[in-house]
């Protein structure tokens, strides 16, 4: 009590106090006599950074922080502080662009945000105040305020259920804005909290506020006046989550604990850590390049400029005499802002726009994935959806594929095949086959088939009908519209027979499903008694004491139910492994058999249990669970000791098997991933003969493959210790993949022919995590590598038995390993965030387990037949169009600034800019950003079915191909060899300035007219050139945009304009235009510029329509040299 | 709190706001559009030897030519040069050049003589060389105001700060200010033939003509319009510290004095390299009989006031005739045959390893 009351005291201060304590309806509680009511935050939501009075400075800062933006700022400071050659207008007005468009669109987003935010806080609510209800806002609730909500509402702020109109103390809600799970959710009332809110009296305990959506853990105290206070326990059921809605219930009441910023779905909006992509490493590497040149030209420059200033009559002719101020600064000073003006006049081989291209190219370049209709599942009704545009191009380098098994390579769609009673087969009635199963109708049938005892059999789909949490669907009358809108399948049609049942796992509806067909109809949970219909139509009444759910740790779970003849009784589901140690082994060694047949047939296995508890026993459970529950702390560890602790010696009678089909066209994704040079890695949590039959279905096995076990199993052959075992595997495997394999480019390549012998690797948790985590008395730190050596040469790894994090963990080993691949993770269920979170590209499948795979991942698609697609199609397309898309920058960067480089070596290092500053400055925001742009999102080098077909040409860019050393020299040289062709064709042409017919002379801005005008037409003609796939787009943007610099030209030369202190470019363009030899020069230059890449363009393998019609013929001959799928089951 | 919550935000790219907004964008079948689906109708050029092979030829058998062309007729240009920079000792300027200095009232006078070996036909461009001379340089290239240049009052008594150290003189603004106009070439060249029989006799020499006609007559303007009083309105201003007149007595015709004075503007034309020339004077052709310059000896006098020596710099005097393509310059016409055979040797050279090449093609597609 005490601590209570100096929690309170410090109630101000939140962080320090790891529980909250809320009066319900302010109400001050017997037990304190004291009542301060403690300060929580209001429920206003605040998703807008801004207002209007920081907007300005406070986004400026932001984008200034890009480091990026931070430099074109220094240099535009550089240029308005120091006597620099062009003006700040060259610099600042793209930098202004920039800044100003960005802070447009983010201030646009964040008025929307406002937009939003006012209205979720203005929105009317119903608070219970002192009897009445009463109005309110939204945003002035209050924590501990009584909300009332009605159906279709969302709930204001979490809410701890206190009481629903429903009879059975429930209430129904979706949390479809929150995980995009459409099912109805049921939650429950606190129990024994009393009819009458007004009279009340508690207080809440609770932890403070914690952004996982499913974990949440009270107490809740009931004052009555004459009685000692009553504890309630509080979990997730109870709490109501701000942005639910209500479904099925007329209204509620709630308490309210969290509210505004502190409600789950407000913590749960944040951001993930950014990725990076391997192209943006490229580009920074590049940009070091580039920043080096820079730096280099200018110490040149400045360098060469004192050494030819120190010549006679050099630095100050008569001609050109200094101002007194030039005269009189410092020479090192001097010597200073002489090399930052340099900088300045070279900056521009470091673009701006370059920055604003990539963004924008990777903006809209997302949008084709949404748009594809391809990725359109019309089951889900749904696209592709894209969450971070960040990544596209990482799609197209991916090189190891993690999937996890459910739900993505399988349909996670159940059907109940058949199962195992007491060691006897049991086929599904109506599969025809000519094991009988059940008769339906009348009881035991067994002729002459071997059959478990009557007993047995109703034991065994009791339990299937009572180990569960399944709910039927209620098809009253009422409810039979909101059920459709609703879209969830109900066949209600046969109400009988056909039910609908809503259940968190797929499995165990089909499991109900399944011991229907045998006779025993689940009806429902009333009043906490479960209603099953046995064979004779009969209708038993089973109590429900305790749900020890199911998790994936246990991999099990267990009811406790008591029967209307007073038995206790124990059954529990769960994988065989996590079921056999807890039963009688002999029992075990019946159903062993049939089990791992099924698995072998890629059957999902689950084994029941029961246990008979004796009064004692249960007493002993009971109050272990219910001390457990009310713990405020280690809630987790502490039931799962329990759990442990119950679920114990008991006996197996039976086991069921389910089918898990696979996914659509699962087999010809995989094989594309592995044509495409991908390795595929499956992490499941199943066990490893179901993910290994699951492997050979989906062809990542063949039946040449030879599959190295790493598993429990194979460690325990021998009966040696676990770890000396291991050693030797791993060094015997290593020796095989590693050692005998032909040299790596045959382990990357995967060849059709048989020569090479392939290599599978399975491993299962328990071995991985002693791997991974090696006692440390053993030698064995070199396990690791060993490990990922064999993983590397082997075709395919499957790693079962998997735990969440260790998903991730092995994500994050290949992905730290050498030459760190890029690695991309697929799955749809909770328990594969943690491996998307951690790969380079997470990839979330719009499946049946929820949303919380596609709500953290980079992309989400509908279905795993899309990922061929998306890396092969739409990856490589924008790898190739981005990886152009940098060099291309850099290299007309290049081939602009240095024939400005040169001039200073003929103009006495004067920093005399050859362009004008308009053309300084069009030149990447107008003449030559809009074909590259255009470029960079149409492209297609290869057309997209061309590129589905033939998954190896994914390969031809693995690497980072494009963006390596090699290519990047390519085009550096390029860019050189234009620049001096640019320069010193001109300077040869300006050896004599009498260019005109009329016998006038041209000077400087001529000069660097007529190069200007030569390199904005190469540059994009260049581009043309490189242009593989011409829509009109294309040709809109590269002839506008040249038609563009001709217009401009002309504009720009033909008018006195007043705000410009020189008319340096008065005339200039047109009077070039009079000269035939400019003319000439212009064609000459161009055309010499572009020699090389037309020379190369013949030389280079052709490609193409031409290039298909070519390899069609080969490509069916390596089709029919293709191994036939052979796999030992066929699903 | 409100920056940990949003923040993702930091690049913008998707405001992702939570709630239905998140799905707003689902459930909607995407466009079938050509565009959307990346399907636009495109014109696919493949680019194979077969393709470009005839554009190497057509190149070379096109460049070719027009490079002779070029050469022929770059060659056909008469150009004479003649050096009186005066630093050698025997050179007839030798004297002006060393011996000048810049308070010299009376003007130096040196005389050069030369033979033409050919006869100028048609009309011939007289220039002025420079070398060594960095009309480029930043800082004089900046160095003008061409508001002032314009006609601007204002800027005629308040000159821009980029006229600086030319500004001002004696506290009075310098019409036309700055470095460049400062430094304007102001030799005086004449040209005298000398006949066979000894007389001699002044080649009349145009200096109509030698500036872009839209410079002399939209970009440099005389203050106070075209009528005005130059002497009067140019009074607020003094003359730049090395001219010896002021502007308004660049010339005694109206229409060639002040900022419209034609070698004003040619000078103003900085040139592009540090050697450079710039158009003097034009001798026109007289009759189709007589050559403008007939072959003969000739003597160029020259009124030296233009010092270069502390500079090492060099004046030339060039006399040209001009074609099509300009002045003399052989450089268009040899990159032009150069860049021709070596597109059609490319040609050759790809044709043969096409051949080659294709056939192997051909073999390897027999079997399928």
């Amino acid at each position: 009590m005490l601590r209570r009351r100096i929690n309170l005291l410090f109630g101000g201060d939140e962080k320090r106090v790891d529980s909250r304590t809320i009066y319900v309806g302010h109400r001050p509680c017997p037990a304190t006599e004291a009542f301060i009511p403690p300060k929580f935050c209001d429920n206003r939501i605040v998703s807008s950074k801004y207002t209007i009075w920081n907007f300005l400075p406070k986004n400026l800062f932001e984008q200034f922080r890009r480091i990026a933006n931070f430099y074109f700022l220094i240099i535009f400071l550089v240029q308005v502080i120091v006597d620099t050659p062009t003006s700040p207008v060259t610099s600042g007005l793209p930098l202004f662009f920039v800044i100003t468009v960005t802070a447009i669109k983010q201030g646009y987003e964040d008025w929307l945000r406002h937009k939003a935010d006012y209205e979720v806080n203005k929105y009317p609510v119903i608070v219970l105040e002192d009897g009445r209800s009463i109005r309110k806002e939204s945003e002035k609730i209050k924590v501990g305020d009584i909300v009332e909500v009605v159906e279709d509402e969302t709930f204001p702020c979490d809410l701890i259920l206190l009481q629903s109109t429903r009879d059975d103390d429930t209430c129904f809600v979706t949390t479809a804005s929150l995980d995009g799970e459409s099912n109805h959710k049921t939650h429950y009332t606190v129990p024994d909290t009393e009819k009458d809110l007004q009279s009340l009296n508690a207080t809440i305990e609770c932890e403070q506020p914690q952004p996982d959506l499913y974990k949440f853990v009270g107490r809740m105290h009931i004052y009555k006046t004459d009685q000692e206070p009553a504890v309630r326990s509080l979990g997730p059921e109870n709490l109501l989550l701000k942005g639910a809605t209500l479904k099925n219930t007329k209204k509620i009441y709630g308490v309210a604990v969290y509210t505004g910023m502190e409600t789950k779905m407000a913590l749960n909006y944040q951001g993930k850590s950014q990725k990076r992509s391997a192209v943006e490493k490229s580009i920074n590497a590049f940009l070091l390049v580039y920043l080096c040149i820079l730096i280099s030209k200018a110490v040149v420059c400045t360098t060469l400029k004192y050494v030819w200033q120190s010549q006679d009559g050099q630095d100050e002719p008569w001609y050109n005499e200094k101002t007194q101020k030039e005269k009189d600064t410092y020479v090192y000073l001097k010597m200073f802002t002489d090399f930052l003006s340099f900088m300045v006049l070279f900056n521009f081989i470091i673009p701006v726009s370059m920055y604003v291209t990539v963004e924008m190219q990777k903006f809209l370049g997302s949008f084709f994935i949404t748009w594809d209709k391809d990725f359109f599942d019309p089951e889900i009704q749904e696209g592709a959806l894209v969450n971070t545009s960040d990544l596209n191009e990482e799609l197209g380098q991916v090189e190891y594929v993690f999937t996890d098994k459910t739900g993505t390579l399988t349909q996670n769609n159940m059907e109940y095949i058949e199962c195992c009673i007491d060691g006897f087969q049991y086929r599904n009635s109506d599969s025809m086959s000519e094991l009988d199963g059940f008769c339906v109708t009348d009881g035991p049938v067994s002729k002459l088939q071997q059959k478990a005892g009557r007993d047995k059999e109703e034991l065994f789909l009791r339990a299937l009908c009572l180990c569960h949490t399944v709910q039927v669907k209620e098809a009253g009358p009422d409810e039979i519209d909101s059920d459709q809108v609703d879209g969830l399948v109900s066949e209600l049609s046969q109400p009988d027979e056909q039910r609908g049942f809503i259940a968190s796992s797929p499995d165990e509806v089909a499991l109900v499903k399944g011991a229907m067909k045998h006779g025993f109809t689940f009806l429902g949970l009333e009043n906490k008694s479960m209603k099953i219909r046995n064979r004779e139509n009969n209708v038993e009444l089973y109590d429900l004491l305790h749900v020890l759910n199911f998790d994936p740790v246990r991999r099990r779970m267990s009811v406790i139910v008591r029967s209307k003849s007073g038995e206790t009784l124990l059954f529990c589901k769960g994988a065989d492994s996590s079921i056999f140690p807890r039963v009688r082994q002999e029992e075990v060694d019946r159903i062993r058999m049939h089990v791992e047949r099924n698995a072998t047939e890629g059957y999902r296995t689950l084994c029941v249990a029961y246990k008979q508890l004796s009064p004692e026993e249960f007493a002993v459970a009971d109050a272990g669970l219910r001390d457990a529950r009310l713990a405020l702390q280690d809630r987790e560890e502490k039931l799962m000791a329990v759990y442990n602790q119950v679920e114990t010696s008991m006996s197996l009678i039976g086991a069921t098997a389910v089918e898990d089909r696979l996914q659509e066209e699962a087999a010809e994704t995989m094989e594309a991933l592995q044509g495409a040079g991908m390795k595929v890695w499956v992490l499941t949590g199943d066990k490893m003969e179901t993910a290994k039959s699951t492997c050979y279905a989906c062809r990542l096995f063949q039946r040449g493959t030879e599959l190295l076990e790493l598993t429990v199993r194979t460690l325990e052959d021998g009966g040696r210790k676990r770890e000396e075992r291991l050693h030797e595997l791993l060094l015997d495997y290593h020796k095989k993949a590693v050692q005998d394999a032909p040299p790596v480019k045959a382990g990357v390549t995967r060849s059709w022919s048989t020569a090479n012998q392939e290599y599978g690797f399975i491993v299962d948790g328990a071995t991985l995590s002693l791997v991974m985590n090696p006692s440390p008395d053993t030698n064995s730190s070199r396990y690791k590598s060993l490990f990922l050596q064999i993983c590397q040469n082997c075709t395919a790894v499957l790693c079962c038995r998997m735990a969440p994090l260790q998903k991730a963990q092995i994500v994050k080993m290949v992905k730290n390993s050498k030459g760190s691949p890029i690695t991309l993770s697929i799955g749809d269920g909770a328990n594969d965030v943690s491996m998307i979170l951690e790969a380079h590209v997470g990839i979330g499948i719009k499946g049946k387990e929820g949303r919380q795979a596609v709500r953290n991942s980079d992309y989400a698609i509908p279905k795993l037949k899309h990922l061929k697609k998306l890396l092969l199609a739409h990856g490589h397309l924008y790898y190739v169009r981005i990886a152009h898309l940098v060099q291309y920058f850099f290299y007309k960067n290049l081939c602009f600034i240095l024939p400005q480089f040169l001039y200073q070596f003929f103009c006495g290092y004067s920093q005399q800019p050859l362009y004008d500053a308009a053309y300084l400055t069009m030149y990447n925001i107008c003449f030559t950003s809009m074909p590259i742009l255009a470029f960079s999102l149409l492209e297609q080098h290869i057309a997209i079915e061309y590129l589905l077909d033939n998954a190896t040409l994914y390969r031809e860019i693995a690497k980072n191909a494009m963006l390596k050393w090699g290519p990047f020299l390519y085009w550096t040289v390029l860019g050189i060899f234009q620049g001096l062709l640019f320069f010193f064709g001109v300077k040869y042409l300006f050896s004599n300035p009498a260019l005109q017919d009329n016998g006038q002379v041209f000077g400087n801005w001529s000069y660097g007219t007529i190069v200007f005008t030569v390199l904005v037409f190469t540059v994009t003609l260049k581009l043309a050139l490189d242009t593989r796939h011409w829509t009109w787009i294309n040709h809109f943007v590269i002839w506008g945009s040249l038609a563009f610099y001709v217009f401009f030209s002309f504009f720009w030369g033909g008018i006195i304009w007043p705000f410009l202190k020189q008319q340096r470019l008065y005339f200039v363009f047109a009077n070039m235009l009079s000269s035939v030899s400019a003319w000439l020069v212009i064609i000459l230059l161009i055309l010499l510029s572009l020699l090389p890449d037309i020379l190369l363009m013949v030389f280079r393998k052709p490609r193409g329509p031409h290039a298909r019609q070519l390899s069609e013929g080969s490509l069916l001959q390596t089709a029919r040299s293709l191994p036939s799928p052979r796999c030992p089951t066929s699903i | 709190m409100a920056s940990s919550y949003s923040a993702k935000e930091e690049d913008g790219q998707r405001a992702g706001a939570p709630g239905p907004a998140g799905n707003a964008n689902s459930g909607k079948k995407p466009d079938n559009t050509a565009f959307k689906q990346q399907r636009l109708p495109a014109w696919q050029p493949i680019l194979t030897a077969g393709t470009v092979l005839p554009a190497f030829f057509i190149i070379g058998l096109i460049f070719i030519p027009i490079g002779i062309g070029l050469f022929v007729t770059s060659n056909n240009i008469k150009e004479f040069e003649i050096d009186y920079t005066g630093t050698d000792s025997w050179s007839p300027c030798y004297n002006c050049a060393q011996n000048y200095s810049w308070n010299s009232s009376t003007p130096c006078r040196c005389t050069l003589p030369f033979t033409l070996e050919q006869p100028f036909e048609s009309n011939v461009f007289m220039y002025y060389g420079l070398s060594n001379f960095y009309q480029n340089h930043r800082r004089y290239v900046k160095s003008r105001d061409d508001s002032q240049l314009n006609g601007d009052l204002s800027s005629l008594k308040y000159p821009s700060k980029e006229c600086e150290p030319y500004r001002l003189n004696e506290n009075k603004p310098i019409a036309p200010c700055g470095a460049i106009a400062n430094s304007m070439f102001n030799d005086t060249l004449e040209l005298y033939y000398i006949d066979p029989n000894g007389t001699q006799t002044l080649i009349p020499l145009m200096k109509k003509g030698i500036a872009w006609w839209t410079d002399k007559h939209v970009k440099f303007r005389n203050p106070g319009g075209s009528n005005a009083n130059l002497t009067a309105v140019f009074q607020v201003s003094t003359k730049p510290v090395n001219w010896r007149n002021p502007v308004y007595e660049l010339d005694s015709d109206p229409e060639n004095n002040g900022f419209i004075n034609e070698d004003f503007i040619v000078w103003m034309r900085t040139a592009a390299l540090p050697t450079f020339r710039k158009l003097y004077r034009i001798i026109q052709k007289k009759n189709n009989m007589t050559p403008t310059l007939p072959r003969g000896n000739y003597t160029l006098e020259v009124v030296y006031n233009y010092p270069v020596n502390s500079f090492e710099g060099r004046k030339r005097m060039i006399l040209s005739t001009i074609s099509w393509m300009g002045g003399k310059n052989p450089f268009l016409g040899i990159a032009y045959i150069t860049v021709g055979s070596v597109c059609f040797f490319l040609g050759v050279v790809l044709l043969f390893i096409h051949h080659k090449y294709g056939n192997r093609n051909n073999s390897s597609d027999i079997p399928n």
